[in-house]
């Protein structure tokens, strides 16, 4: 919680028209998303998307199954062509800078071999093998560095899928339900490393189902209901008197579809 | 009689009988010749159909599977026109010659070997393909990646490959014309000696086979078991 204060002081907040603004223009890491439009078998599945992200910070993806949260942000990583509409970070198309940004799903792909090995494989290259061993050290993997990653619990897994996604260095981290299925403990450790991460200037986007962890972790909030966003608003405004009426169900428990 | 016969076999493997140790070293090294052409053929071919995406795919996926059930004899009767005199490779003069079995077998067993890997891969593909377009890794990475990662389950493959060739007996026959000292290998030794009722040379070149076999599929066993313990497959 301590990182969540420091980072509220730090970064100032504005939103007009969906636009999150931060003092730190030096780690600017902007997404700028226009009319972005998705089908998957004629179905659509994503629809006129228009979303602007500006600064670090982390901001919380929310919505029902099937709302599309997973679906943008395979979108913005590149991960899904759109059939309409226009995504650039940093100005440039988003497919160009790739090399800027990272992703862990919500369930960790783990390639067959040691923990170690599969951060080494994702480092970029002249990679220091200290800088490896400090980063296993504080996703507290360093012991087990040796041992097959699928071998591994589900916390763990999922905390060497954040390690190999830091690795790479990215401005932008997109987060699926990092902590889905993982108890307390686990999801608290894998928090706590991503506040780290969000305080060196990385600008996370975290899907998630827990209010709380959106309540701990978020700056704004992005929700999502059928394929388009209905709210992109500060957390506070969002907790506090959200607006549309799917947020305001979602937020109640109310099952929504 | 039949008494006999296994215990003269049992003499012929166990004092290193020369005949039968001639057969048995030709058997293997034209095995592990065709194996190594079918493994640096099949492996690239299963790989490309497993990850690359081009029109016909289905197609060259549809034929590769059914080249895995071709019949041997038909294989050796392909490779002997291609071979004999009047054939397009006839200026080689290869027929009746190992080389010849070779080409037979690496006919017989690359598409085991490619429609193998094509499977392997392709399930290594579908899990891989979202991280490696996430960590931005290129086809020249991704694709060493792909075959060390599956390196226990293409080992029993190219096992499964070698177990296919060294059994086979129908292509050798032809191409190979079974010539005592030349191309006679266990299969067509065997095939040889039964009809000339010398079972206990039969007998002996078939146990020798089942060993291979034997060994082959124990070796196999371990390596799934090995690799499934230590969650590699």
């Amino acid at each position: 919680m301590h990182s969540v204060t420091r980072m509220s002081n730090e970064i100032r907040i504005g939103i007009e028209a969906g636009i999150i603004q931060s003092n730190q223009s030096s780690h600017r890491s902007k997404i700028a998303v226009r009319q972005l439009s998705l089908s998957l078998g004629g179905v659509p599945l994503l629809r006129d998307i228009n979303l602007d992200i500006r600064g670090n910070g982390i901001t919380m993806v929310l919505g029902a199954n099937g709302a599309g949260k997973s679906l943008l942000l395979k979108c913005l990583h590149g991960l899904l062509k759109p059939q309409g509409g226009e995504i650039k970070i940093d100005g440039s198309p988003h497919f160009e800078t790739r090399q800027q940004q990272a992703m862990v799903f919500q369930r960790p792909v783990l390639m067959r071999r040691s923990v170690l090995a599969n951060v080494t494989f994702a480092a970029p290259e002249n990679t220091d093998s200290r800088e490896i061993a400090d980063l296993l050290n504080r996703v507290h993997l360093a012991e087990i560095a040796n041992v097959p990653a699928r071998l591994l619990s589900g916390g763990e897994q999922q905390r060497l899928a954040l390690a190999r996604a830091l690795i790479t260095k990215p401005s932008i981290l997109f987060l699926d339900e990092p902590t889905a299925s993982l108890d307390p403990a686990s999801a608290l450790i894998i928090e706590r490393l991503i506040q780290d991460t969000s305080l060196t200037g990385v600008r996370i986007l975290f899907i998630t189902h827990d209010i709380n962890q959106a309540k701990r972790l978020g700056q704004d909030v992005i929700f999502m209901h059928r394929g388009e966003i209905t709210e992109h608003t500060d957390k506070n405004k969002f907790f506090t008197n959200a607006e549309s009426r799917e947020a305001i169900a979602y937020l109640s428990g109310e099952l929504i579809l | 009689m039949l008494t006999d016969a296994f215990a003269e076999a049992f003499h012929l493997i166990v004092s290193g009988s020369d005949a039968l140790t001639e057969i048995m070293a030709l058997s293997i090294q034209v095995s592990l010749s065709a194996l190594l052409a079918s493994v640096l053929l099949g492996l690239p071919i299963g790989t490309a159909l497993a990850i690359s995406q081009f029109s016909g795919k289905r197609i060259a996926i549809t034929i590769v599977n059914a080249l895995m059930g071709l019949p041997p004899v038909v294989v050796g009767l392909v490779v002997y026109l291609m071979l004999s005199r009047s054939g397009p490779l006839g200026v080689l003069e290869l027929l009746y010659t190992p080389t010849a079995m070779v080409i037979a077998q690496v006919a017989l067993i690359t598409p085991i070997i490619a429609a193998m890997t094509h499977q392997v891969m392709s399930d290594l593909h579908d899990e891989y393909k979202d991280l490696f377009k996430s960590l931005g890794i290129g086809t020249g990475r991704a694709v060493p990646a792909y075959i060390w990662d599956a390196r226990y389950s293409l080992s029993t493959t190219v096992l499964a490959g070698f177990g296919r060739a060294i059994s086979e007996v129908g292509a050798v026959m032809i191409v190979g014309g079974n010539i005592d000292h030349l191309t006679r290998v266990m299969t067509t030794a065997i095939a040889l000696e039964t009809s000339r009722g010398e079972l206990a040379m039969a007998l002996a070149l078939g146990i020798v086979l089942l060993m291979l076999a034997l060994i082959a599929n124990a070796v196999a066993t371990w390596i799934q078991g090995f690799a499934q313990r230590n969650a590699y497959v």
